[in-house]
């Protein structure tokens, strides 16, 4: 296991890397609210039950720039829905009651930065929240956050894009928790074909850490998974799952649990 | 500067994916902008194309009118386009071109950078696709067939509130997709790093010309600077070049819509606070959560929530003051210069030249105030007429 050093010397342990050690694993995203908290829950406890290794836990943002129509539509459910992150809080909270596998919040650099980055983030650790991914974050600007994220113990995790090639390695290996690998050019959203050269990317990954990859980005049938989860540690998949939220509404957790069946039996096979 | 930081603010806050784009632009200007060859480049366009340099028309009758500090407009209206939006997209398009991309993305909110970057595509053999909020398509339909007469390719953006800022993040999602033969030409002095560097220095012309021009008319610098902000570029032009002359003012006018004490308001620096968002920190209108409010002005080239990095630096060191003047501020000033003077200016120029009315009779007759009249108004006119009651069609 990887053991990090905080700013005060002392060491703790990477949750995040318990969701990596039975085989491949399958990450479902969910935006918190949409389209109620309640059916959040109910969708992140089948979620659990059929397989999911580690749950990103979405935030909205009014305005979610890294994300395609599919995501951004539930951004926009969750807010209209009048969500707030002291109402996610809670919900963690309540949720961290029974789940137990690690969960990690994805949201934008001003949801933290406005809340108060250290109120954010201690709660955070409170709540056991054991990662954060901020897609408008890029290295460079890591340390708006991370020397925070360090002091409570919450992994900051990094993302590789298809176009970061000389930036691989200095990326990896400050890495943390886990790598999120971005498949495709462009935002969020389902796509038919993948065509990065992904295992180039991991190879450069390897030579410098030996922190889990997931990837993530345009997955949403089982083959795409599969093939993604023999070049990685796991695969996250996002749109698809919020497409159908987005048709069954508060009738989701079933069909969702069942989504995550098939794609966790894809990525371990 | 590290990362393009300007106090606390700048930077760049931006997907993984665009990193390498910004960082190659940020090399690519760094070399051109001490080129000699580009230099004369853009100068050539500068003067032959655009017009330049702009006049600074001594206003004696707005002057007499308001009978106090004697009035300087700097005409950026007369500049090809209409406005000083062509400054810097001639100067993004030279570099993109030199660069070896073959097509051009931008937002625009009023149309004003749209149709800029639509012509300076056209000049120079590029593609252009233009992204604007849905809402602004319907109020500046003009506009829309303008960048289309151009060749260009419009983009109605429904995401979000469908105005400016929704532009905004659509062409940094196109970006993200397509990187390779495409520049993302910003309008503004925001975003990541270097754009807020980038659009400063090619609009900074409009103060190189300001201070040449009022030395040879009056012999000694202004008193005041006055110029509207939205995102902040025609003011941090009319201001760059006199940041060191620590007795001009510099006034910024923001645009405070149905005022700064309602909800219906654009004035980032007098309503907003500090916050991360379009690839920047600065001040931003945002609720408790940091979700970005929904601004509004009539002016719809002002109407968005946040406000350049530069901008938000100089009013953090107390170097510039940033005021709010309201909708019917702005329509009274719209009217008053085009009655006295004959000049229609923009609407979001209108702003700067509301301060000014307010401010010019409280000062000596032998001070000196320049207002930045950044675009001409022929865009607005069915606009204001809507917004006095007359239902007139463009």
């Amino acid at each position: 296991m990887r053991l990090l050093h905080d700013t005060e010397g002392m060491i703790f342990m990477s949750n995040i890397r318990k969701a990596f050690e039975n085989g491949k694993t399958f990450i479902p995203f969910v935006t918190c609210g949409d389209p109620d908290l309640e059916t959040t829950g109910k969708i992140v406890r089948e979620a659990v039950k059929k397989g999911a290794g580690l749950i990103e836990l979405g935030i909205p943002f009014s305005d979610p720039t890294a994300e395609g129509p599919v995501i951004q539509g539930a951004n926009i459910r969750a807010l209209a829905g009048g969500v707030t992150t002291d109402k996610i809080f809670d919900f963690v909270r309540e949720l961290r009651k029974d789940i137990v596998i690690p969960l990690v919040f994805m949201t934008y650099a001003n949801v933290v930065f406005s809340y108060g980055s250290e109120k954010f983030i201690s709660t955070c650790a409170e709540i056991e929240i054991d990662g954060i991914i901020l897609p408008d974050l890029p290295f460079e600007e890591k340390k708006e956050f991370q020397p925070i994220c360090r002091k409570y113990g919450v992994d900051l995790i990094s993302l590789i894009a298809p176009t970061s090639n000389e930036r691989i390695a200095m990326i990896a290996r400050e890495a943390e928790g886990f790598l999120y690998i971005v498949s495709s050019l462009g935002v969020t959203g389902t796509r038919s074909e993948i065509t990065t050269d992904l295992a180039s990317i991991v190879k450069v990954v390897r030579e410098n850490t030996d922190i889990p990859c997931a990837i993530g980005f345009g997955i949403s049938a089982p083959e795409q998974a599969r093939k993604m989860a023999a070049v990685s540690d796991g695969v996250i998949v996002g749109s698809a799952i919020i497409k159908l939220i987005e048709k069954y509404g508060k009738d989701s957790a079933e069909v969702v649990g069942e989504y995550v069946k098939k794609m966790k039996e894809a990525v371990t096979e | 500067m590290e990362n393009g930081r300007f106090g606390i603010h700048g930077g760049r806050y931006i997907p993984e994916t665009l990193m390498n784009a910004v960082i190659e632009l940020e090399k690519a200007y760094n070399h051109y902008k001490n080129d000699p060859g580009f230099d004369r480049e853009l100068t050539y366009l500068f003067n032959e194309y655009a017009n330049r340099p702009s006049r600074l028309y001594y206003a004696q009758k707005l002057t007499s009118a308001l009978g106090g500090a004697k009035i300087y407009l700097k005409r950026e209206d007369l500049n090809h386009t209409g406005s000083h939006k062509i400054n810097n997209v001639l100067g993004q398009a030279l570099l993109a071109k030199k660069m070896g991309k073959t097509r051009l993305i931008a937002e625009t909110g009023a149309g004003q950078h749209g149709v800029a970057a639509a012509t300076a595509a056209a000049l120079m053999n590029m593609e252009c696709v233009v992204f604007m909020g849905e809402e602004d398509t319907k109020r500046q339909a003009l506009n829309v067939y303008r960048m289309k007469l151009l060749g260009a390719e419009v983009i109605p953006v429904t995401s979000g509130t469908a105005t400016l800022k929704d532009a905004v993040s659509e062409a940094m999602r196109e970006w993200t997709s397509r990187i390779d033969d495409t520049h993302y030409c910003l309008g503004s002095v925001m975003g990541p790093h270097p754009f807020p560097t980038i659009v400063r220095d090619f609009q900074a012309v409009i103060s190189r010309e300001i201070k040449s021009q009022i030395l040879e008319k009056e012999g000694k610098l202004p008193d005041a600077v006055i110029a509207c902000v939205g995102g902040g570029s025609n003011a941090m032009g009319s201001f760059y070049h006199f940041i060191e002359d620590k007795k001009v003012r510099l006034i910024g006018c923001e645009a405070a819509g149905r005022g700064i004490d309602t909800f219906e308001t654009a004035a980032t620096v007098n309503t907003g606070r500090l916050g991360i968002f379009h690839g920047m920190k600065s001040y931003f209108c945002q609720d408790k959560y940091g979700q970005i409010a929904p601004v509004y002005s009539v002016s719809a080239g002002l109407d968005y929530p946040g406000i350049g990095p530069e901008h938000a630096y100089l009013h953090d060191i107390g170097r510039a003051e940033y005021v709010p003047v309201n909708d019917g501020e702005a329509v009274e000033a719209f009217e008053f210069l085009s009655k006295t003077e004959g000049i229609i200016p923009a609407i979001e120029s209108a702003h700067a030249v509301a301060y000014a009315i307010k401010l010019a009779p409280t000062m000596d007759k032998g001070k000196i105030i320049v207002i930045t009249l950044s675009g001409r108004g022929d865009k607005d006119c069915a606009a204001i007429a809507r917004y006095r009651g007359d239902d007139i069609y463009e």
